[in-house]
């Protein structure tokens, strides 16, 4: 009989700690796959972050060394310029990418640092109990925000990926979600090319995910997948930022013709 | 300088820092000559914060690492050193103090003893702390400082201020040792075997502690063969100054001022801040029963000498905090004063 559907060889027999209807594990199986599938777990080096994912290494079968919160970029930017032939990436959250570690990440992208990171944006802060997050949509009740997010007290949701993508040092940015088995195929291709972009030297590459966390906005998995749809995604508008390798091609055949 | 051109020698390859005053000429320094080693990084990071989660990341790749500072920088990087200790990673960290608390000033200063010596980020560790007191000790001991970080997995820091940085005197580079240390420790990939993995947290508190317990071990085996300490003139000295680093250079001065007024004054100083050289100063009270601490602080090592000394000799102090740095004919008159031939020291309280 053909087999059709396995665990990831990147992945450990372990089972998620995550709770039900939560993107994180969908996240790391398909990082998994994509590690797999180009061949590069064993010259792969991850960092997970301190959040939910903090204990990714549990799952992920490569070598993984944890950050402090939101240290991620500065720790892989040591490890990819002292090993440059190893594939290097970080794995972080809303908080430790866009609040404590923005310094961190911003730097990096912005010096072109020749990593992925793999952002996971649920607009929450998840393993502290539901905090009010950067990325947090205005009137968004959070504990800390509990009539509301307001941008008169508390600012507007940070758009990491619009940001970003207008460093130079940048080279993949793609905002996706994994709310539906659509969206899930999408954001595998996107991981996929931005590891492409890392394997071929090309400089900073950041996938953004827009993960449902039911626990911490109190949903059933269901109508936090919805909720994704109809709220989430308009302050956040899925789609390809910046695609450098992209933008080159086009300019080639611009240029032969 | 020297420091950046011993850390080069001893086989640093990655350097991560931020400017501040006084210690730019190392990353000044690195910046041209580090990039020139075949395999040598250079990175100005976008903090302080940064760069020793750098330096981590360089270290845990297997690149011997290190990462300077000054004081106010320092306390910023507390958190990586932490982490560094809770992962027993090796890096070399160097603090030029200033004066302080807060941005405080940009002079010579030796407030940050108990930040240095007591760990000095979160948490239950150590951190070795050489103190140099000449440029070639700057030299020798920024090249052993390697050697212990990868010898002990774990962070040490290079405890000098702004007059050692800003001195010139000749050096000799020493021989570096060749580095020992084991493959099984550096992070690269896991090729066709097992994945590893390198962590600060614990979560089960049983885990926790006998990982707390496991590095205890190991400050214990630190403090027990690592300590170091000068002597000088303390043969048949009545009266024994404490000090390290600048303060034992200014010490120095005053001793050989007091002798030439026939008082018989000598050095005790520290060269390893921690470990404290507890046991080496105690085998002095044996003999002599006046001692003299003096810092360029309000009395920060002094606490050290008193768990050695008390109840075994008489502790004076005398301390010049906030970046002044008294000149060795002041040092002489306080000891002066403070010193009675019939009565001994006037304890400091």
């Amino acid at each position: 009989m053909k087999k059709v559907f396995g665990r990831p060889k990147s992945m450990k027999a372990n089972i998620f700690h995550y709770c039900a209807g939560c993107g994180h594990s969908i996240a790391h199986r398909l990082i998994a796959e994509v590690i797999d599938e180009l061949d590069i777990r064993g010259i792969t080096i991850g960092v997970p972050p301190a959040g939910c994912a903090v204990l990714a290494y549990n799952y992920f079968d490569v070598d993984m060394i944890e950050a402090q919160h939101g240290r991620g970029p500065a720790m892989a930017t040591g490890i990819k310029r002292v090993l440059p032939d190893r594939i290097v990436f970080s794995y972080q959250g809303d908080g430790d990418l866009a609040a404590i570690g923005i310094a961190e990440s911003f730097h990096a992208a912005n010096r072109g640092e020749n990593i992925t990171v793999i952002f996971i944006n649920n607009a929450v802060y998840g393993m502290t109990g539901g905090q009010m997050a950067p990325t947090s949509i205005l009137g968004q009740k959070t504990t800390t925000s509990p009539t509301g997010r307001q941008s008169v007290l508390e600012g507007h949701p940070i758009r990491v990926s619009e940001i970003f993508s207008l460093l130079p040092g940048t080279t993949y940015i793609e905002r996706c979600t994994v709310n539906s088995p659509a969206s899930i195929l999408r954001t595998k291709k996107a991981i996929r090319k931005a590891f492409q972009c890392q394997i071929d030297g090309l400089g900073f590459s950041l996938i953004e995910i827009l993960s449902p966390c039911p626990t911490n906005w109190k949903m059933t998995p269901v109508d936090s997948c919805r909720w994704i749809d109809e709220a989430m995604s308009k302050e956040f508008p899925l789609g390809i930022l910046k695609d450098v390798p992209a933008e080159q091609k086009k300019g080639e055949r611009r240029h032969a013709g | 300088m020297v420091i950046g051109e011993a850390a080069i020698r001893a086989g640093c390859r990655f350097y991560a820092g931020y400017p501040i005053t006084p210690q730019n000429e190392i990353p000044e320094y690195m910046a041209e000559h580090l990039r020139q080693v075949e395999g040598g990084v250079f990175i100005q990071s976008e903090s302080e914060v940064a760069a020793i989660h750098m330096v981590a990341g360089a270290s845990a790749a297997g690149a011997r690492s290190m990462t300077s500072s000054s004081s106010p920088g320092i306390s910023l990087k507390q958190e990586g050193i932490s982490s560094l200790a809770a992962c027993q990673l090796p890096a070399v960290i160097v603090n030029m103090m200033r004066g302080g608390p807060g941005l405080g000033n940009i002079s010579p200063s030796q407030g940050d003893y108990f930040q240095a010596t007591r760990g000095g980020g979160h948490g239950d560790y150590r951190v070795i702390v050489l103190g140099p007191a000449t440029a070639q000790e700057m030299a020798d001991l920024t090249m052993d400082a390697f050697t212990l970080a990868d010898q002990y997995r774990t962070p040490v820091m290079i405890l000098a201020d702004g007059m050692m940085g800003q001195m010139m005197e000749p050096v000799v580079f020493k021989e570096p040792q060749p580095r020992v240390y084991p493959e099984i420790y550096i992070m690269k990939g896991a090729g066709a075997g097992k994945s590893k993995f390198i962590r600060g947290l614990i979560l089960d508190p049983l885990d926790m502690e006998e990982h707390n317990w496991t590095l205890d071990r190991k400050y214990q085996v630190i403090a027990r063969k690592e300590t170091r300490h000068e002597l000088y003139g303390t043969d048949d000295a009545e009266l024994i100054l404490v000090a390290y680093g600048t303060g034992a250079r200014i010490a120095k001065g005053a001793i050989k001022r007091l002798r030439n007024t026939g008082l018989k004054v000598g050095l005790f100083r520290p060269i390893t801040l921690w470990p404290f050289p507890t046991n080496e100063l105690r085998d002095l009270a044996k003999k002599v029963e006046n001692f003299l601490v003096f810092e360029l602080s309000t009395g920060q090592m002094l606490e050290d000498v008193r768990l050695a000394l008390q109840g075994f000799a008489r502790i004076g102090f005398h301390g010049r905090p906030g970046g002044v740095v008294p000149t060795p004919a002041e040092l002489a008159n306080v000891v002066t004063r403070q010193y009675d031939r019939k009565q001994g020291i006037i304890e400091h309280h």
